[in-house]
């Protein structure tokens, strides 16, 4: 498994290509605030509240929102890092920790997980290549041959070997540390890796070599990829599937170029025009939202994002969208009463303008 | 053009704790009033210690600065005492990255732009909060009256870093100070944040120098940009002409490496290896060990930073203008 160029052993694939790798149902996570003594009412924070999508074998799905939209709870829901309040999980046609599904352990090895900041997610007194091997020997793997399989890795993955196995993590930079922090990932040879704000922390030409090596794995070991971000230019570039979220809620989700081509939602769309312009004469004039985003704590009745709504009406505060699915691609689902003509919002058209 | 407002000329900042750094080596920049700079560059090249040199924000005993710095006809490096205090906020004013980090936590918004407004002028106190109010105001900070008695933990970010700009231009500064303002904030408020910036920048007339190390952000407030490399400034130009015509192989690179929808489904060009040790810096060309182009010169002069045109480059080899036209 470690000396043979890798190949990804068909044992691993239960449900045939046709299977989504990873179906999340209903996701909900409500952290509680405390008040004071005199405050009756329990608070909230609503931070994943009913999320559902599937991710497609071998593709990468890149969940983007601004902060505390709860993209990074949806992550460490699905990495069972912490326990969500309900929801339930597929994780190749097997339910998640259920009766008769993939047991927590299993699943577990099969799905790994690179954070944002590399420095904080190694061990400082262990060297990387220890780092690496870790974990696998944790589950049984032999010392030698652990060894050898974070030699490997560590070859793989840009740093060689005899020159860093025995350094430490302070003695790395940046970008070499999230670099191990991929290779131990791959220690388990897991089919889902969590990107959680993977490539945020680093400078941009360094950052153009961690994608590329993203990439090249993904393409070797047939991964799948959640890949969370903040940077749309990084999404658009890695993604296959995009998924919008905002304050807790997926507003919007389908194909990368529908997303980036057609956006649905008033606030993907203002999203993807904050951008800011790489050209000088064509500045950006005005700014497509005013405010912050709201508090989770008391998110506003209705469509969460009415009160920065260019086109809200009274039927946004009534009634939430329900995400449908628009015409042209089944895959392509948005959240909006403009892009459904039975919701009773006046600007909703029978046909895809909006 | 009279005088320029700020001149640095060879300035070099050199950090001497237990291992000795060479932060910024022989560092030149003019910048005229009225003028937006973009100092552009990746971690650790220089561009917030050239503004914290600026301000005299680095401690004395382990910095050893060399050159020379004109603000507005002051010789900042001799400054002391009360005329440093006035300098600082008076004619020269920053705007950080953390304004989470940067406001005094036990102290209301207002409380602290009046005492700033306070300490560099005879003004009453009922004045003084007036003119907080209005400082306030102009940052388009909504319920502006509300907001002057919150505490910085109870704004969100975006609204921190206007009432922190506020702060900063509360006594009329000359030349503001930018170091990475934006780069904490999500993208819709970043924009706002930008755009804000760039309209007080326009009814004041202040000149600005603007820290990041994001090319976009840069374009959007800049008239000229300055990319710097491990200490030094590797090319300037105005906006366009680095956007569409770097002639520096760093600054190529950095283009060449800024994702876009173009490069979907194939390799980004990204350049190899990491930046320089500042305590170890190579001889010749700092960016020699991952250029493409480099040769046996570059490993051993530096290249001088030749303007032409208003384009200035310190490359022995630099892009042709026309090959990078397309």
């Amino acid at each position: 498994m470690n000396s043979a160029p890798h190949t990804p052993s068909p044992l691993h694939d239960r449900g045939g290509p046709a299977q989504p790798l990873l179906v999340v149902r209903n996701l909900k996570k409500h952290f509680p605030v405390r008040g004071g003594p005199l405050e009756r009412t329990k608070k909230f924070v609503h931070a994943v509240d009913g999320v559902s999508f599937s991710v497609p074998k071998g593709k990468t799905l890149g969940i983007v929102g601004e902060s505390g939209c709860g993209k990074s709870t949806t992550a460490r829901l699905i990495a069972r890092l912490m326990q969500a309040d309900s929801g339930s999980m597929v994780f190749d046609g097997e339910g998640v920790d259920e009766f008769g599904g993939i047991r927590l352990k299993e699943f577990r090895r099969s799905l790994q997980m690179v954070f944002q900041d590399s420095f904080a997610s190694l061990n400082p007194r262990l060297t990387i290549a220890e780092t690496i091997a870790y974990g696998p020997r944790v589950h049984g793997m032999p010392a030698a041959e652990a060894k050898r399989q974070a030699h490997d890795l560590l070859a793989r993955v840009g740093l060689a070997p005899e020159q860093f196995a025995s350094r430490y993590p302070h003695e790395l930079s940046g970008g070499q540390r999230q670099r191990v922090n991929i290779a131990r990932a791959l220690a388990f040879d897991p089919r889902l890796v969590i990107l959680d704000e993977a490539v945020a922390a680093l400078d941009k030409s360094v950052q153009a070599q961690v994608l590329n090596l993203l990439q090249e794995l993904k393409a070797e070991r047939q991964l799948t990829y959640l890949f969370i971000s903040h940077d749309l230019h990084v999404v658009h570039y890695i993604s296959d599937y995009v998924m919008v979220m905002y304050l807790g809620q997926v507003v919007e989700t389908g194909p990368v170029e529908r997303i980036y081509g057609q956006a649905a939602h008033p606030y993907t769309r203002a999203l993807l025009s904050a951008v800011p312009s790489m050209d000088p004469d064509r500045r950006t004039e005005s700014s497509p939202l005013a405010g912050d985003p709201p508090n989770p704590i008391n998110p506003p009745s209705g469509c969460r994002f009415r009160d920065r709504c260019p086109h809200a009406h009274p039927v946004c505060e009534a009634t939430s969208p329900a995400l449908i699915s628009l015409p042209g691609d089944p895959a392509h689902q948005a959240a909006c009463h403009l892009n459904d003509p039975a919701s009773g919002h006046p600007g909703a058209l029978p046909e895809t303008q909006a | 053009m009279t005088a320029p407002l700020v001149s640095l000329q060879n300035l070099s900042v050199q950090f001497c704790g237990n291992r000795k750094a060479s932060a910024l080596n022989a560092v030149n920049i003019e910048l005229g009033a009225g003028e937006v700079l973009g100092l552009l560059g990746e971690s650790g090249s220089g561009k917030s210690v050239t503004l914290r040199t600026l301000l005299r924000l680095h401690p004395e005993r382990s910095t050893k600065i060399q050159g020379k710095i004109e603000v507005d006809g002051h010789d900042v490096l001799a400054l002391k005492g009360r005329a440093l205090d006035l300098y600082r906020g008076g004619t020269v004013s920053m705007v950080f990255q953390e304004p989470g980090l940067a406001f005094d936590p036990v102290y209301t918004i207002g409380q602290q732009i009046t005492e700033a407004i306070r300490a560099h002028g005879a003004v009453g106190e009922a004045a003084a909060r007036a003119q907080a109010l209005h400082m306030l105001e102009r940052v388009q900070i909504p319920q502006a009256r509300r907001r002057f008695d919150a505490y910085p933990h109870e704004l969100s970010g975006g609204m921190r870093q206007r009432a922190m700009i506020a702060l900063a231009l509360a006594c009329q500064p000359k030349l503001l100070l930018a170091d990475e303002p934006t780069t904490a904030l999500d993208a819709t408020v970043q924009i706002q944040v930008l755009l804000l910036l760039r309209e007080l920048q326009r009814e004041t007339g202040m000149s600005v120098i603007f820290v990041t190390h994001d090319i976009g952000a840069a374009v959007e407030v800049a008239d000229r940009i300055a990319v710097m490399y491990a200490g030094r400034i590797v090319e300037q130009a105005t906006v366009g002409d680095i956007v569409r015509t770097p002639r520096h192989p760093y600054t190529v690179g950095l283009l060449a490496a800024t994702v876009g929808a173009e490069h979907r489904g194939q390799p980004l060009q990204a350049v190899p290896g990491a930046p320089p040790d500042l305590a170890a810096l190579p001889p010749g060309c700092s960016f020699a060990p991952r250029c493409a182009h480099a040769s046996e010169r570059c490993r051993r002069e530096v290249p001088p930073l030749e303007s032409k045109g208003g384009h200035a480059v310190a490359c022995w080899h630099p892009a042709q203008p026309v090959a990078e036209a397309a």
